[in-house]
């Protein structure tokens, strides 16, 4: 197990080097630059902006000297627009905000949809298990764009019970109307996994033998099928929680928060190389780990499953 | 007073096709101690016999009229007292060993909590417990194996930790559902041999779920035939293997190959099994039957006694019994 997950750890490496050099590619093809504006600027400057960020070199030198940087000594580089601040500087502003409602609403996700999906399926075809998968079905559909204005309307303008946006070092109720619109879609998810997931559980024929023993249904559900029914759950968790940490767009923009998910796309549009390319990192980093967290969790349920 | 007896047994699935009735009037008992094979084809309503009186149906099925066990009305207990009463007085061995046991626990833990269940023992005792039954059933060094999953065993010996699981309780009555059907035919003979001995041992009796007549012969004291989820014929399996009387035994057991004649074919009996959706409102066998007439269409034969069999036909015995000796 140990090797494995040491192998594992080995292999990310030229997945992260695979990815840098992508990523590099991709923005080395895309037109645009973060130096053009409107109005142009001089030539004279340009070739000393360009001099001054390194940009006059090759293309394979200064994927070399990124990398060098990153590996030696954990620098992802300045940023090209926010002039005097360094990638590192703004990840570590922006993911903090992000990782404490990614986080929240990974718990609530997790809580939400596994007790709805499993009651869901435990009372199948019943008014519950109906209205489950109603509330799932809309909350599925609804996306979070439309979701967050609707939960303004609401819970700001009409009730006055939350601000509508800002973050205040992560008060409490400036957390919540972000962290409701991001669970939503994810809750409805794992709720809607977990209910097929758990209707098949109940049909296995090892659940028949537990509820032949006497054993009463609710020991039959948490001994005998909850773990089994898990195991699709478990494997969409790694995906999700990477997807709820590094936050959404809509999250940041509509709710102001100052996470990171708005400087990447920010970065995107203004041609800020390195900000892409720490921010593409760091999340390809994080799903690689959480990938590996769920294969190790799989090998923790299933007996069957040895690495 | 029997043991088991069950009175005009009904089962019922709502499907969106309709409603399939799946056993039709069935009665039959089982005395202390006795053997009863329940023989049929697939389909023939025998394992839903026993998934009703187990109280295991599945969600969409209905049972209707008595199963009576030892002084209890099964039917109509709640699922408390019935939890009561199955695991520990009933107990029962399904088909395939290979996905009867939980592959996410350890065999051991899914043996000693039956016994934690039904007769409240220290967890040390019901290991020791479950050692013995082990043995009991020659699983090779127990102890160790109680920390195994069940991936870790071979299908008969699957097998026999679902009959040592099974008896663990003492159980007055076990069903057994083809418990040999997903295994091979030497390991079959083992599993068999093993019931055998056992049932003797601790005095249980057993209805034995089968549509192998050679397992039958060999083990089971009484012998009941459906189809299309009524019983066809019944009797002492010694009797009804002499002179099966029905047609449907007949044919069923002509269709067993030997091996002390010359056969060039596999005898099988024409048609196909029957829809438990579509059944003819008269003997579910008649569009399959050689002695076939007008009033089996409509009619559904009572069960008649016959020497010491009871059988449900409206052909005359003679006609039908000839046939098997020509």
């Amino acid at each position: 197990m140990l090797t494995y997950i040491a192998r594992r750890l080995l292999v990310a490496i030229p997945t992260l080097l695979a990815l840098i050099v992508v990523s590099f590619l991709l923005m080395e093809f895309a037109p645009g630059s973060p130096f053009a504006t409107e109005r142009g600027v001089p030539a004279e400057v340009l070739a000393n902006l360009e001099r001054e960020y390194g940009l006059d070199r090759s293309l394979i030198e200064r994927m070399g000297i990124y990398v060098w940087n990153v590996v030696t000594q954990f620098d992802f580089g300045p940023s090209f627009v926010f002039t005097d601040r360094s990638v590192n500087e703004l990840i570590a502003q922006g993911f903090p905000v992000t990782l404490t409602y990614g986080v929240w609403s990974f718990i609530v996700a997790v809580l939400v949809g596994v007790t709805l999906g499993a009651f869901a399926a435990i009372k199948h075809n019943s008014a519950l298990d109906y209205a489950a998968v109603g509330i799932t079905v809309g909350a599925q559909v609804l996306p979070n764009f439309v979701m967050a204005p609707i939960l303004v309307l609401i819970f700001t303008l009409w009730l006055g019970w939350l601000p509508g946006g800002g973050w205040q070092g992560g008060q409490i109720e400036y957390v919540i109307l972000p962290v409701i619109a991001l669970s939503t879609s994810y809750m409805a998810s794992i709720a809607r996994i977990t209910r097929s997931s758990m209707l098949e559980t109940l049909n296995a024929g090892y659940v028949r033998t537990a509820r032949a023993k006497g054993l009463p249904m609710r020991r039959v559900i948490f001994r005998h099928a909850l773990k089994p029914a898990m195991l699709p759950v478990v494997s969409y968790l790694g995906p999700a929680f990477v997807g709820m940490i590094t936050g959404s767009v809509v999250i940041d923009v509509f709710f102001s928060t100052g996470g990171i998910g708005q400087f990447f796309v920010n970065s995107a549009l203004a041609r800020d190389y390195s900000v892409i390319l720490g921010i593409t990192i760091l999340f390809g980093a994080l799903t690689i780990f959480f990938n590996l967290l769920v294969d190790v969790a799989y090998a923790w349920i299933d007996p069957k499953i040895r690495y | 007073m029997p043991l088991l007896s069950v009175e005009n047994l009904g089962v019922e699935f709502q499907t969106p096709d309709g409603t399939v009735n799946a056993v039709n009037g069935l009665s039959f008992t089982v005395d202390q101690g006795e053997t009863l094979a329940i023989v049929g084809e697939s389909g023939s309503g025998k394992s839903q016999t026993a998934f009703a009186t187990m109280g295991l149906l599945a969600r969409n099925g209905r049972a209707t009229g008595k199963v009576h066990f030892d002084g209890q009305e099964l039917l109509a207990l709640p699922e408390r007292d019935l939890n009561r009463i199955r695991g520990d007085a009933v107990s029962m061995i399904f088909q395939d060993p290979m996905t009867s046991l939980n592959p996410y626990l350890k065999v051991g833990p899914q043996m000693i909590e039956v016994l934690q269940l039904h007769k409240g023992v220290g967890k040390r005792a019901a290991r020791d417990e479950a050692v013995r039954m082990l043995d009991a059933v020659r699983i090779p060094d127990a102890k160790a194996r109680l920390n195994q999953y069940p991936h870790e065993f071979s299908g008969g010996m699957r097998q026999r930790i679902m009959i040592a699981m099974s008896l663990l309780c003492r159980p007055k009555l076990l069903i057994a559902d083809e418990p040999t059907t997903a295994l091979d035919v030497t390991v079959q003979a083992q599993i068999m041999k093993l019931l055998a001995e056992i049932r003797q041992e601790f005095g249980t009796a057993m209805i034995l779920i089968t549509h192998d007549l050679g397992i039958v012969a060999d083990s089971c004291d009484r012998t009941l035939v459906m189809y299309g989820g009524r019983v066809m014929e019944e009797g002492p399996t010694d009797a009804l293997f002499a002179k099966p009387s029905h047609p449907y035994t007949v044919g069923l057991m002509k269709a067993v190959p030997r091996l002390d004649v010359d056969q060039d074919d596999l005898q099988t009996i024409p048609g196909e099994p029957p829809d438990m959706s579509r059944l003819p409102k008269g003997c579910p066998f008649s569009p399959r039957c050689a002695h076939v007439r007008d009033i089996c269409r409509g009619t559904m034969p009572p069960l008649e006694p016959h020497g010491p069999l009871l059988r449900a036909c409206h052909a005359p015995p003679a006609e039908v019994e000839k046939e098997i000796t020509a």
